[in-house]
C-alpha cells in the first residue's frame, strides 16, 4: 500500500438542515490521480472546500501527510503544499494573466510595504525568477502567448487553464481540480490531461472532479463515488466499470469499455 | 498681478494637499477594493494631531507640546495610523459594504467627538495656537506661502513616487488580487485580512499626513473642518480622475477642486440674491451630477487603471 498524502475521517458538513457532506472517511495514496465523481449536487465542491480549508467542517478531521490541517486557513494549506481550483474559475479579471501566475509563489521578499524599498536587490533578483518561471509555466498550459492579455478577457477554458497554471507555481504535492475539463474545447482537454500525467509521472498527486465519464475511466484510478454527501463507491477503474449499482444509480449513463 | 498670482499658489496649495489624500483612498479603493467612507475622519485626525501636538500650550484643552513641527507632522499620521488600526482590526473581517457603514460611523463620531469633547481638542471653538513652522524666519506674507507650497508640493510627488513605486511590485500585485478575488488569492497562500489592514493602514496614514498638511497651512482646525463634505469630494476627485491610477487620482483632485471653486465663484457672481443662501448645495448637487455622469459614461475615469504587462521594467 502506497503512503498515504491526504486523509479524512468522518467529515461533515451542512447548510441548514441539508448535509452536504455526510462523515467522509478516505485516504488518498501518494502518486495517483483520484476520480472524484457522483451526480450534480452530490457534495463533490463542497467537500474540496472542506479540505482545503475554504469552508470549516461541522465535525471531522482532515490530514495531510501526517499533519492535523483541520481548520487551517487556505493560505496556510496552499504554504503546505495542497494546491486546488475552482469550478467556476476565478481569475483576477483586471491582472494581466501574467500577473495573475506571478502572484501565487510564497515568500515574496516584495510583499510587504517596506520590502520594495528596502530589500530593492532582492526583490529584483526575485522577481526575474518568478517571471521566468510563470512564463514557462504558462507555456506548459499553452497559454505563453496570452501573457500580457487581461485576465478577464480570456476565453472560460482558457481561465481553467490559468487556475492550473496558478497553482503550479506553487509546486504542490496535491492538486485538487474541480471540473478541469468542462468547458474547455475536446484538443485542449487532451493537452490538458496530458499535462496532468506528466506531472503525476514526475510525483504530483491529484484528485479530480469530473462529469465527463469517459476521460475519468481513462484517467483517473482510484474511482471515489459520492452520493448526497456519502461515498457510494471506492475502487479501482476496473471495478467502477463494471459496478452496475454505480453507473445506474449515480451516473445514469451505460458506460462502453 | 501679484493678487492672481497669490491666489493661483493659494490654490494650487489646497489643490496638492487634497492631492495627496486622493492618493491615500487610492491605495485604499482603487488597488485594494476597500470602501472607506469615512475618509475625512483618518484626514481630521492627521489635522487635530498635528496641531495638537505641535501647538503652543493652550488653557482648556490638551495639547500644547510645542513638538518640532516634523515631529509633530509624523505625531499627526501616526495617529491616522492607530485610528485606522483599531477600525481595521474591528470592520476589516467584516466585507466591503459594512467597512463603508462602518467608517461612515467612525467619521460621524470623530465629528462629534471634536465637536463636544472641549478638553480634547477645543470643541467647536477648534484648535488654535498653533504657530506655523519657520514663520520667523519667512514672515507671514508671499514668500511664506511660495515656501508653503514648494514643501507641499514636494511632498506630494515623493508620496506619488512612493506609492507608483509600492504599486508596481509584489505587494502591489497582492493588493489587486485582493481587490479582485479575495477566495482565489487566499486559495493561493495570500492572508487576505492581513493584506486589507496594511493597506488600510497605510492609505489612513497618507489622509493623515495630507490632514496634517492642511491643519498647518491654516494653522488652525476645527470640527468645520472634518465635516463629510469632505469626504465626498475627496471620492469625487478620485472616480472622476481614475480609480486605481496614481496620476488619475492627482489630475482628478486638481480638477475637481478647480470645478469646485470655480462654481462657487460662479454661483456667488452670477446667481440670484436669494440663491446664494444655497451656494453650498448647489454646488452639492454639481458634483453630484458630475459623479453620477462619470459612473455611467467612464467608470473607469479620465486616466484609467493601467495593467501591469510583462514589458514593463523585465528583461532589462
Ligand atoms: N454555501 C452554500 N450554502 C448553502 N448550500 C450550499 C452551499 N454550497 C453548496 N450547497 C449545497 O450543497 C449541495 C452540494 O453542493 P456541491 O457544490 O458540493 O455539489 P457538487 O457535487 O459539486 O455538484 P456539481 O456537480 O453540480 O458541481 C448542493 O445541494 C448545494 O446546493
Ligand atoms: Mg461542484
Amino acid at each position: 500500500m502506497a503512503e498515504t498524502v491526504l486523509s479524512t475521517h468522518r467529515l461533515s458538513r451542512s447548510f441548514g438542515p441539508f448535509k452536504a457532506v455526510d462523515g467522509v472517511s478516505l485516504e488518498i495514496a501518494r502518486g495517483t490521480i483520484t476520480g472524484l465523481i457522483g451526480p450534480n449536487g452530490a457534495g463533490k465542491s463542497t467537500f474540496f472546500n472542506l479540505l482545503t480549508g475554504a469552508l470549516a467542517p461541522d465535525a471531522g478531521t482532515v490530514t495531510l501527510a501526517g499533519q492535523d490541517i483541520t481548520g487551517l486557513p487556505p493560505s496556510r494549506l496552499f504554504e503546505l503544499g495542497m494546491g486546488r481550483t475552482f469550478q467556476i474559475p476565478r481569475p483576477f479579471a483586471r491582472m494581466s494573466v501574467l500577473e495573475n501566475v506571478m502572484l501565487a509563489p510564497t515568500g515574496q521578499v516584495g510583499e510587504t510595504v517596506w520590502g520594495p524599498f528596502l530589500s530593492r536587490k532582492q526583490m529584483r533578483d526575485q522577481e526575474r525568477q518568478i517571471r521566468d518561471k510563470a512564463m514557462e509555466v504558462l507555456e506548459f498550459v499553452t497559454l505563453g502567448a496570452l501573457a500580457d492579455h487581461p485576465a478577464g478577457k480570456i476565453s472560460g477554458g482558457q481561465m481553467k487553464l490559468l487556475e492550473l497554471a496558478r497553482v503550479l507555481m506553487g509546486d504542490p504535492a496535491l492538486i485538487l481540480l474541480d471540473e478541469p475539463a468542462a468547458g474547455v474545447n475536446p484538443v485542449l482537454t487532451e493537452t490538458l490531461i496530458g499535462k496532468i500525467e506528466e506531472l503525476n509521472r514526475q510525483g504530483t498527486t491529484f484528485v479530480i472532479i469530473e462529469h465527463d465519464m469517459d476521460l475519468v475511466m481513462r484517467h483517473c484510478d482510484p474511482i471515489i463515488a459520492l452520493s448526497e454527501g456519502r461515498i457510494v463507491f471506492q475502487g479501482s477503474a476496473d471495478e467502477a466499470m463494471t459496478d452496475a449499482g454505480l453507473l445506474d444509480a449515480y451516473l445514469g449513463t451505460p458506460l462502453h469499455a | 498681478m501679484i493678487g492672481t498670482i497669490s491666489y493661483l499658489v493659494f490654490f494650487a496649495t489646497t489643490a496638492s494637499i487634497l492631492a495627496i489624500a486622493v492618493l491615500g483612498l487610492n491605495l485604499q479603493w482603487g488597488n485594494t477594493g476597500l470602501f472607506n467612507g469615512g475618509v475625512v475622519a483618518f484626514f481630521g485626525a492627521g489635522a487635530y494631531g498635528t496641531l495638537i501636538l505641535g501647538g503652543t500650550p493652550q488653557d482648556g484643552h490638551l495639547g500644547g507640546y510645542g513638538l518640532f513641527y516634523p515631529l509633530a507632522l509624523l505625531g499627526g499620521m501616526a495617529a491616522a495610523g492607530v485610528m485606522a488600526w483599531i477600525v481595521g482590526l474591528l470592520t476589516l473581517r467584516l466585507r466591503h459594504d459594512y467597512l463603508a457603514i462602518a467608517t461612515f460611523g467612525v467619521a460621524v463620531a470623530f465629528e462629534n467627538l471634536m465637536r463636544n469633547a472641549e478638553w480634547l481638542a477645543g470643541g467647536a471653538k477648534g484648535v488654535r495656537g498653533f504657530e506655523r513652522p519657520l514663520r520667523d524666519a519667512l514672515g507671514d506674507g508671499f514668500l511664506y506661502n511660495i515656501a508653503f507650497f514648494i514643501t507641499v508640493l514636494i511632498i506630494l510627488i515623493t508620496v506619488y513616487l512612493f506609492l507608483e513605486r509600492l504599486v508596481a511590485s509584489p505587494f502591489g500585485r497582492l493588493l489587486r488580487a485582493i481587490r479582485e478575488d479575495e477566495e482565489a488569492a487566499s486559495s493561493l497562500g495570500k492572508s487576505p485580512s492581513r493584506i486589507r489592514l496594511t493597506a488600510f493602514i497605510t492609505g489612513s496614514v497618507i489622509l493623515g499626513l495630507a490632514g496634517g498638511l492642511y491643519g498647518t497651512f491654516y494653522a488652525f482646525v476645527s470640527p468645520q473642518d472634518v465635516l463629510p463634505t469632505l469626504t465626498f469630494q475627496i471620492w469625487a476627485m478620485l472616480i472622476v480622475g481614475g480609480a486605481g491610477n496614481n496620476r488619475g487620482a492627482i489630475f482628478g483632485a486638481f480638477l475637481i477642486w478647480g470645478a469646485w471653486t470655480a462654481s462657487g465663484w460662479a454661483l456667488s457672481r452670477f446667481a440670484p440674491v436669494e440663491a446664494q443662501l444655497y451656494t453650498g448645495s448647489m454646488q452639492f448637487v454639481l458634483i453630484g451630477v458630475v459623479i453620477v455622469g462619470m459612473l455611467m459614461w467612464r467608470p473607469q475615469g479620465l486616466l484609467p487603471e493601467r495593467l501591469v504587462v510583462s514589458q514593463r521594467g523585465s528583461k532589462e
